[in-house]
């Protein structure tokens, strides 16, 4: 794969005020580079900070500090004319099809918004053609075009969504738990159509998903994000084959297999609930939950470091490797 | 003859709405023997949760039963007061739901909520519940039981409030107990300890379980008996490994090739196409023809029979009649 950066991000923090002048520490310095054409996906569990890192890579939220360069640009320096240009670069996929797309808008209307807003065509009519040409792209049959989207499907909402955001040919498109909402039959059909996508039109995607089986399927790098932090970016087959950082392991144990000959078989679990974003622990965020844990990891935050081609933040990830 | 917990027979409950009825559960039948784990399974709006109600006997306006039986233990539940109904829900039968939240009182205390479940049916005083609540929630690995006795809904993380729900379906050891996707709300890791938790439950205290899921990771890790769900009908039903090993029904057999397998990587995943139908307009025949890839003829203008492929295998579809 041609390695050549297209955004990157460098010690970035992004809090929320919380109640008696606590902080959320939704992300807490993160360091992430998305290559040109790759699929980087984004795990973890509910509330550790993946939209919130999501949408701060877009620059949707300014970062309490930190840089994020794209193209070798630092758009956290732009104002926010400078930025526009770059604002057309990246698109968002959201979750839920049902709440993502205006109730009162027709297709043609919410397809063609993006296009009208940055003027790319100049007159109603070839919009419009170009809109039948996106939904074309993305199989929703042509002739609904006039439609509104309670007359379609979760999955073909899904699409509508997806035309949406690639209608500006944007280079990054950073996907929301794109078919989280989704039946799983309509979940392969969606995540097909994005693979072609990408493959068409030479797309970099930031898949944002809590599910794992799903990210193996799509991704080429995944990050696994724990409370606001990453503890482990890898190739997607080798982390798979060899996590190395426990709560990628136990991440990836939990996962129900479908098959009932294996059922709780060497199922190592992970005890204790996921700690607050408010209160989050001293040392390692996650040794709380760790059974690896020891004193050092109490007191000592472990650096993202080198493993074995892995980026690892846990003090023992050698002899984990082992 | 296996001793059963429930027995449904042609159970059917839709909704009476403007637009037509809409036929939620369709002629269903359905045993659950006593010990036994029997699982759902079907995608979003098939009519698993509609099977729930219609055992609960909370279906809400302007939903009905409108044909069939229901037996808990040989005794008929449908057509029940909903004076008898209530002295049956929470005792007999009780159930946990997706979401948690939705069920428990957010300004009381949730060991009091516990509690109250206990009095309602059981004749002991107040101190000694309280003890009962305490006893299930460390069996249902609540840690700190005081301290959460005394917290509030709003003051528990997903899991825990999952474990209360269960603590509260259990504490007066009915004999059915319905899960309605009660993992799919929570993370892997907090579902893998529910998912244990509720099979050494089972395994302890012999209670039947019906399992709701669209979920069949979830479905191989808890069932025993497996029913397939499409459009409000039984499509498949078979023993777990049965069904995993040899699943027959095009449908199931889509399901399950929709599923990622960790060990290897497809460039493409196996899809069923077209959409979910609405069940205000069924087609004409076969639910799942215009899906189907091994459609015919007869599929698109007739409806097929649950066919008996021997060994309590059930397939409703023309490719298997007669085998
Ligand atoms: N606008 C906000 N104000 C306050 N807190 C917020 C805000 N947005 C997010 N948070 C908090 O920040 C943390 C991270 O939230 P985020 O939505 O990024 O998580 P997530 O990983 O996307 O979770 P999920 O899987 O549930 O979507 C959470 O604790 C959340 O409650
Ligand atoms: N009040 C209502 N009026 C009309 N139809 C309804 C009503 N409530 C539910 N339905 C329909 O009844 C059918 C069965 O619903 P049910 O809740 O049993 O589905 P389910 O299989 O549990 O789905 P899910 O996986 O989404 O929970 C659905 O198709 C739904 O659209
Ligand atoms: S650093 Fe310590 S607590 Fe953190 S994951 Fe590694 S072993 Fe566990
Ligand atoms: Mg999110
Ligand atoms: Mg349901």
């Amino acid at each position: 794969m041609e390695q050549r950066v297209l955004l990157e991000a460098k010690n970035l923090v992004q809090e929320f005020p919380a109640k008696n002048r606590k902080k959320v520490h939704a992300v807490s310095n993160v360091d992430l580079t998305i290559y040109a054409g790759e699929t980087l996906a984004l795990v973890g569990e509910s509330g550790c900070g993946k939209s919130t890192l999501g949408r701060t890579l877009m620059n949707l939220i300014p970062p309490v500090s930190g840089t994020i360069t794209f193209e070798g640009v630092e758009i956290t320096k732009l104002s926010k004319k400078e930025f526009a240009p770059y604002r057309k670069q990246m698109q968002l996929i959201f979750q839920d099809p049902y709440a993502s797309l205006d109730p009162r808008m027709t297709v043609r209307d919410i397809i063609a918004e993006p296009l009208e807003i940055h003027k790319v065509y100049p007159d109603k009519e070839s919009t419009t053609q170009k809109v039948k040409e996106l939904l074309q792209q993305v199989g929703v049959p042509e002739e609904f075009i006039y439609r509104y989207p309670h007359q379609f499907s979760g999955g073909q909402r899904q699409r509508i969504g997806i035309a949406r955001a690639i209608a500006l040919n944007p280079k990054l498109i950073i996907c929301d738990e794109p078919v989280s909402a989704l039946d799983v039959s309509v979940q392969s059909q969606v995540l097909n159509l994005m693979k072609d996508l990408q493959k068409e039109f030479g797309l970099t995607y930031l898949f944002i998903s809590h599910d794992l089986s799903v990210v193996k399927f799509m991704a080429d790098r995944v990050a696994v994000m724990f409370l606001g932090k990453l503890c482990e970016i890898a190739d997607t087959d080798s982390l798979y084959a060899k996590p190395l950082h426990p709560y990628t392991r136990f991440l990836l144990d939990a996962i129900p297999k479908a098959d009932p000959r294996n059922r709780g078989r060497n199922k190592q679990l992970l005890q204790g609930e996921i700690p607050s974003p408010i209160d989050v622990p001293g040392g390692c965020r996650f040794h709380t939950r760790c059974p690896f844990a020891t004193d050092r990891c109490k007191s000592e935050e472990p650096k993202m470091r080198q493993v074995e081609g892995h980026m690892v933040a846990c003090h023992f990830a050698e002899d984990l490797a082992k | 003859m296996e001793d059963l917990t429930l027995k449904i027979e042609h159970l059917c409950s839709g909704f009476f709405t403007e637009r037509g009825y809409v036929p939620a559960v369709d002629d269903v039948s359905l045993e659950i023997p006593k010990g036994k784990v029997i699982g759902i399974v079907g995608e979003s709006g098939c009519g698993k949760s509609m099977i729930a109600r219609s055992i609960m006997g909370i279906l809400k306006y302007p939903g009905k039963i409108t044909k069939g039986s229901i037996k808990l233990d040989g005794r008929e539940l449908v057509g029940l007061e909903e004076s008898e109904l209530r002295s049956i829900r929470g005792k007999d039968v009780s159930m946990i739901f997706q979401e948690p939240m939705t069920s428990l009182n957010p300004v009381v205390q949730v060991g009091k909520q516990v509690r109250e479940a206990l009095l309602l049916h059981e004749n002991i005083d107040k101190e000694a519940a309280k003890d009962e609540v305490l006893k299930i929630f460390e069996q249902v690995g609540i840690s700190e039981p005081l301290k959460r006795y005394r917290s509030y809904p709003h003051e528990l993380s997903g899991g825990l409030r999952q474990r209360v729900m269960i603590a509260m379906a259990m504490i007066c050891k009915p004999k059915l107990l319905i899960a309605d996707e009660p993992t799919t709300a929570l993370d892997v890791t907090i579902e893998a300890q529910i998912l244990q938790l509720m099979r050494q439950l089972t395994r302890q205290t012999g209670m039947s379980v019906l399992m709701i899921s669209h979920n069949l990771g979830v479905i191989a890790e808890l069932c025993d008996e497996v029913y397939v769900m499409y459009a409000g009908k039984i499509v498949e039903q078979a023993d777990v490994y049965e069904l995993f090993d040899n699943c027959a029904h095009p449908y199931t057999k889509g399901l399950m090739g929709s599923i990622i397998d960790l060990d290897t990587k497809p460039e493409r995943l196996p899809a069923i196409g077209g959409v979910v139908p609405n069940l205000l307009h069924l087609p004409k025949g076969c639910a799942f023809a215009p899906r189907c890839k091994y459609a015919t003829e007869r599929c698109r203008a007739e409806r097929p029979e649950l066919y008996d492929l021997g060994s309590g295998h059930l397939c409703r579809c023309f490719e298997k009649e007669g085998k």
